[in-house]
């Protein structure tokens, strides 16, 4: 059962630079062979690229899941969206992600056991401040561990 | 207007640590043979996001990199070693948002037994055609 009273609570923001060595590689490790990706000299980033993110999260960012307080044991991931309000951003573009908690709710299982529903949101702005992208996270702790 | 499917794999354990790699989620439960037998799994599964990014590619070599303006993935059934996943989708809807033609797609990464490993919706602009 996670603290409700984490919904609303922020991480630290850190800076993520956007590298076309980390695109190759990425779209290679997805099966693309897209010239727009290991071609193009300044490629857009994959629609599932911000994941890397994690590489860039400064070691505070890891007190929002204790605050969160969710068994890691019974954790699946169950949805995950990536949003471009004017396109992915490109190699060179020196961004700046924040997440946060959005909601925590409850449903019961159909497997017996409650099972609670974490939603972060982790927002990527430019210099000028504008947001350029916005991923969202849903974390699902099981009634009992997934095996 | 449907999309031509599109086959990936079998996937091998190294695609499933090439993605661990590239991404930096290092859950031994995707590559610890010793682990996830212990977790109670019968050998290691593939990453979700794996198999959610190679449904983007799938989608980015149809409209596009620079086109995606949304990307979205719910998690169904685990994807194992050796599977051949079919990425399938259709164009649901074609509209003018933000002064460009859009397109939502309905999207579905299926194993070779059927099983729906992934349901997907994504937007892309519409460029051409």
């Amino acid at each position: 059962m996670a603290n409700k009273e984490a919904v609303g609570k922020q991480g630290p923001s850190f800076d993520m630079a956007v590298e076309r060595g980390k695109i190759r590689e990425f779209a290679r490790a997805t099966m693309s062979a897209n010239p727009d990706y290991l071609a193009d000299e300044h490629p857009p980033v994959p629609p599932t690229f911000l994941t890397t993110s994690s590489f860039w999260t400064p070691p505070e960012a890891a007190a929002l899941w204790k605050e969160i307080d969710i068994d890691l044991r019974r954790l699946l991931h169950g949805e995950q969206e990536y949003v471009f309000p004017k396109g992915p951003p490109r190699a060179g573009t020196k961004l700046t992600a924040q997440s946060r908690v959005e909601s925590i709710y409850e449903k019961e299982g159909k497997r017996g056991g409650t099972m609670t529903f974490v939603v972060t949101v982790t927002d990527f702005t430019d210099d000028a401040g504008e947001l350029v992208a916005q991923a969202r996270s849903t974390a699902i702790e099981t009634g009992r561990p997934p095996a | 207007m449907t999309l031509p499917d599109k086959q990936y794999g079998p996937l091998t354990r190294t695609d499933f640590v090439r993605y661990q790699g590239a991404s930096g989620d290092f859950n031994p439960i995707h590559h610890d043979e010793a682990f996830a037998k212990s977790a109670g799994f019968p050998t290691v599964f593939s990453v979700g996001m794996l198999q959610a990014g190679i449904l983007a590619s799938y989608c980015t070599d149809q409209f596009g990199a620079d086109n995606v303006r949304r990307f979205k993935v719910q998690f169904r059934e685990q994807v194992w070693p050796d599977d051949v996943l079919t990425c399938s989708g259709a164009v649901v809807k074609e509209y003018e948002a933000d002064g460009e033609r859009r397109v939502d797609l309905e999207l579905t990464v299926t194993r070779q037994t059927g099983g729906v490993a992934i349901r997907g919706e994504a937007t892309f602009a519409a460029t051409g055609a």
